[in-house]
């Protein structure tokens, strides 16, 4: 087994038991904590397929960010409602089997898909070119970008004014 | 590894991911799935930029990643008014617009 092979069944195994625990641990608060080593799996399997920079991004904005914001979130709705939030899960059976279906389909999909050759490697430093990609033929929509940014920025602020 | 087990791994994520949508009843639990199954999607647009030599599906992954920050900031705001409103974030009690 090459390096490759060998962390990619690492990668492949904390990130499938990171996820589980998201879904079926009873308390909130731990499922969160979860999701953020189901992140950071996500974030190495970025650096395994030659993608650095996207592996900063998601340790930055994913693991940092988001996570940061459910925690309090979550420290604010169980503050004011004076209990603690644990959840059992409902409709357990038809959940995994509607779960199943999908990812049964999705594989056996992948299955007869036709295996195309494998192209080279993007060459040299992946970083470099995606800079370059984002301010040349992507610039546009990284602008429109930035707008959604700042609508979702503002939105977030009006919804969570204080009352008048 | 090639394509189609990174693809078949992220596959099983997006499940796991919708799995924790359907059955969750707590409306930050259900953003938990939402966000394991962008995850799982982010994964396949590297793989795909990575097997085909082509940079396009990381700069979407990028874009990907963004979305989502600016989706779950306004999505949880939404959560916290709810909750003011309702003084619960329970999906199921959640029905006011249930004719």
């Amino acid at each position: 087994m090459t390096a490759a092979t060998v962390g990619f069944w690492v990668v492949a195994a904390a990130l499938v038991a990171s996820s589980l625990a998201v879904v079926l641990t009873p308390n909130l608060f731990h499922a969160v904590l979860y999701l953020a080593a189901a992140l950071v799996a996500t974030g190495v399997a970025f650096l395994l397929l030659d993608a650095p920079f996207l592996f900063g991004v998601q340790l930055l904005l994913y693991a940092g960010g988001v996570v940061t914001i459910v925690v309090f979130a979550i420290m604010l709705t169980e503050r004011l409602v004076g209990e603690r939030i644990t959840q059992a899960s409902r409709w357990a059976v038809n959940g995994a089997l509607v779960a199943g279906a999908v990812f049964v389909a999705v594989v056996g999909f992948l299955l007869q898909a036709p295996r195309r050759p494998v192209s080279a490697a993007p060459a040299g430093d992946t970083t470099a070119a995606l800079g370059r990609a984002l301010v040349g033929p992507y610039a546009l929509t990284l602008e429109l970008l930035g707008v959604l940014l700042i609508v979702a920025l503002l939105g977030a602020l009006y919804f969570a004014r204080a009352e008048d | 590894m090639g394509l189609h087990a990174w693809l078949t791994l992220a596959a099983l994520v997006f499940a796991i991911g919708l799995f924790g949508v359907l059955t969750r009843r707590n409306a930050v639990g259900i953003l938990l799935g939402i966000e394991l199954m962008l995850n799982a999607v982010n994964i396949n647009l590297v793989a795909f930029a990575r097997f085909n030599g082509d940079l396009a599906g990381m700069v979407f992954t990028l874009f990907t990643i963004a979305i989502t920050v600016a989706e779950v900031a306004v999505g949880l705001a939404i959560v916290i008014v709810i909750f003011r409103v309702r003084r619960t974030v329970e999906a199921d009690r959640l029905d006011l617009l249930r004719g």
